[in-house]
């Protein structure tokens, strides 16, 4: 008798669900095998870690309020991610956002909230969109790698808003510090009640609708999946490739800088230094987690958040700031190793099939 | 050892539900146990405690906070950024019941003063910044002062005159010390000059040893840095040449290299402000405290550093203390030659603190 691994052709729906929550669950164990090792309690440290994101009111409105940068990067990528563009730029794509609808009320300070919050979005998804176009036209007009591109635009996007908080941008009342003017209150995002939890976790459920829906049901979500799966058939029945690449650069870029326009209008309030931990990288795993759809990447972003701010908690019981990120890796390690058991089967093979081989 | 691995397996089962389930579990753990009496005190770091610079100096004072205060229990929160994640950080150590939190990054600032007015009974002190409330604080030290005494070292050692200065951002704290430490020098060797290179990180161990080498290089032959590593020191060590250290004393890293460092001293002042908040005197301002009130010091010299040196650095380090010498004391011209402080006068707190122009010997420029 013989074991052999094969490609499954059609993976099962439920295998689909199940294994990734297994191996979270899996991930979590292995972590809880590292902290019996170094002496801790693991249930101490996982009440701690879950307790100081969900345990009261105040932490699952703080856990929501890092669950809308993550998800709205995590669907901005998956865009690309669909088409087997690998969109690694959504944090320098957010940074150009934030700092394209910074510009707004920067300028304009006296424009009423009606007008001033649409500007300042339509401004970030253009920011963030056409910092994703270049990268998109470089690989389109040259074939110059998206991966490459975008990762190396991050650095100067960063540096750029940087750039703008220490020179042109720089409050003058704020004592030579890098940090802008800090918004009028028509340039603020509404929040719900005295939380955090701001607006843009509307948008964030908004767009995953829209999303599924271009994904599942319409024709140009089929093409962008066409190309993305094989794009020589795609080149066969006539769509036109570098004209999505484009498209589809943009729009993941806009989904980006909109996130990054939602962060500096509905929790920092101005432009500085720092206004994104790495969202934008983060969510190149939550997208993925999430098997690129949609609802999942909502989820999975809710799951990172909560490792985040849990993880800050832990660290008042001696826990290095190290182990929620060690967490996450865990996480990432597990569900890709199950991959294996969704896309592929066991079969048992028996003597006379192996004698053949 | 089977009861641990039972917990571990329990708590997976246990974790696993809670995701499953998508909502709260228990709420972090009470701690009604504590003994009466003891003050709860919390330290919020941008850095990681063992950066071997800034955030490890703060660590430092409040391992001698512990030591010293019996009556202090403090725990501390690492790698915390200035964006979303610092007013909750913040917020949940306030709520945990800690009546004093110091947060030790300028970009803190505002997070911390909307946790502040949230809590009026718990002391909030902000380090490096400008703004405070009834209940918050801002605290800084003088560490120019010892940047100018150093600055005294490095200007006698140069043999070419060239003094490198690796330096993160353009931020008035940088910009201050790079103008006293360049003042020292030139006090003691008017034809030197202080070459700045920015590096656009506070911690990147090989781009700041990078950017070392690239001075040292271009004709240094000592180094001085306003970075959280040791990566300067590192280069100079490697180049045969000396350097200066900052925040903590730097020796141990490249002991053939290191003149002394100015180094920061926090352990007295947090006993001070939990002093005098356990004793209801504590009243809210802003501190910015010197050489006189061992906030800021020198590292002890290296064998290299001749004792003609050594005097008269001290002899200045004393007039510090006694407010005979202020390095920010006229007359001091700007890089174009302009005198911007005259004779007699001197640079006050407030220009200080928001200080954007570089004096004269300075070879950089600060992006405007």
């Amino acid at each position: 008798m013989k074991i052999r691994i094969e490609k499954s052709l059609a993976p099962k729906r439920s295998s689909q669900i199940i294994v990734p929550i297994l191996a979270t669950v899996l991930s979590l164990f292995f972590c809880a095998l590292f902290f019996v090792a170094t002496g801790r309690d693991p249930l101490d440290v996982y009440s701690a870690m879950f307790g100081g994101a969900l345990g009261s009111g105040y932490g699952v409105s703080e856990t929501l309020v890092k669950t809308i940068p993550l998800a709205l990067c995590g669907l901005g990528v998956a865009i690309a991610f669909r088409m087997q563009l690998w969109n690694i730029g959504a944090e320098g794509q957010f940074y150009m956002g934030a700092v394209a609808a910074t510009w707004v009320p920067l300028h304009f300070p006296d424009l009423p909230a009606f007008v001033m919050l649409p500007a300042m979005m339509v401004a970030g998804a253009i920011g963030g969109g056409l910092w994703g176009l270049l990268a998109g036209w470089l690989k389109a007009k040259w074939l110059v790698s998206e991966l490459i591109s975008t990762l190396m635009m991050n650095y100067i996007a960063i540096l750029w808003a940087n750039y703008l908080v220490y020179g042109a941008w720089k409050d003058p009342n704020g004592h030579n510090f890098p940090l802008s003017a800090p918004f009028p209150k028509a340039a603020l995002l509404p929040t719900f009640g005295d939380t955090r939890v701001h607006f843009g976790i509307v948008f964030v459920v908004i767009l995953a609708v829209i999303l599924y829906f271009i994904f599942k049901k319409s024709k140009w979500g089929y093409k962008t999946m066409v190309i993305g799966s094989n794009a020589t058939a795609a080149r066969y029945i006539g769509i036109d490739i570098k004209k999505q690449i484009l498209l589809v650069m943009f729009i993941s870029g806009a989904i980006a800088g909109f996130a990054g326009m939602v962060e500096v209008s509905g929790i920092v309030g101005k432009l500085q230094p720092g206004i994104s931990p790495g969202y934008g990288y983060t969510a190149i795993i939550v997208a993925w987690l999430g098997r690129l759809h949609p609802a999942a990447i909502i989820v999975v972003a809710f799951l990172f958040a909560i490792i985040q701010v849990g993880g800050f908690m832990i660290q008042t019981m001696g826990i290095p700031s190290a182990t929620a990120t060690m967490l996450q890796g865990a996480i990432l390690f597990f569900v890709v190793g199950s991959e294996i058991l969704t896309n592929y089967e066991l079969k048992i093979a028996d003597k006379e099939e192996t004698k053949h081989e | 050892m089977l009861s641990k691995w039972g917990k571990a397996i329990l708590c997976t089962v246990l974790a696993g539900s809670v995701l499953l389930a998508g909502c709260g579990g228990g709420g972090a753990k009470k701690d009604a146990a504590k003994p009466q009496g003891k003050i709860k005190v919390a330290f919020v770091h941008n850095g990681s405690v063992n950066d071997g610079g800034w955030t490890n100096s703060h660590s430092n004072g409040r391992l001698q906070l512990l030591k010293d205060n019996k009556n202090v229990e403090a725990v501390y929160v690492e790698n915390v950024g200035d964006g979303a994640d610092a007013e909750r950080v913040i917020n949940q150590l306030a709520s945990q019941g800690n009546k004093i939190i110091f947060a030790c990054s300028f970009g803190y600032m505002d997070s911390m003063l909307n946790v502040a007015k949230k809590y009026p009974d718990t002391v909030f002190m902000h380090c490096s910044g400008y703004k405070t409330a009834p209940n918050m604080g801002n605290y800084f030290g003088r560490i120019y002062q010892a940047r100018y005494l150093t600055g005294m070292v490095a200007g006698k050692q140069t043999k070419t005159n060239l003094i490198g200065y690796v330096a993160a951002f353009p931020i008035p704290e940088v910009v201050r010390g790079i103008n006293a430490f360049t003042l020292g020098v030139r006090a003691v060797n008017p034809n030197a000059k202080v070459k700045v290179i920015w590096t656009n990180t506070w911690y990147d161990p090989a781009k700041e040893k990078q950017a070392g080498l690239t001075v040292l290089d271009a004709g240094a032959d000592v180094l001085t840095q306003h970075q959280d590593t040791v990566g300067p020191q590192i280069a100079a060590q490697e180049r045969g040449k000396y350097s200066i250290g900052y925040h903590m004393d730097m020796s141990k890293a490249a002991p053939k290299a290191v003149l002394t460092s100015a180094v920061w001293n926090w352990g007295p002042f947090y006993e001070r402000v939990v002093k005098q908040v356990q004793d209801g005197t504590w009243k809210s301002g802003a501190i910015w405290e010197g050489m006189k009130d061992n906030v800021v010091d020198i590292a002890p010299y290296g064998p290299m550093v001749p004792e003609e040196t050594k005097k008269l650095v001290d002899a200045a380090k004393k007039d510090i203390i006694s407010g005979k010498l202020n390095p920010f004391a006229g007359e001091i011209k700007d890089q174009t030659g302009k005198v911007r402080v005259a004779k007699g006068q001197a640079l006050g707190d407030a220009d200080l603190l928001k200080m954007d122009w570089f004096v004269e010997g300075v070879d950089g420029t600060i992006s405007k």
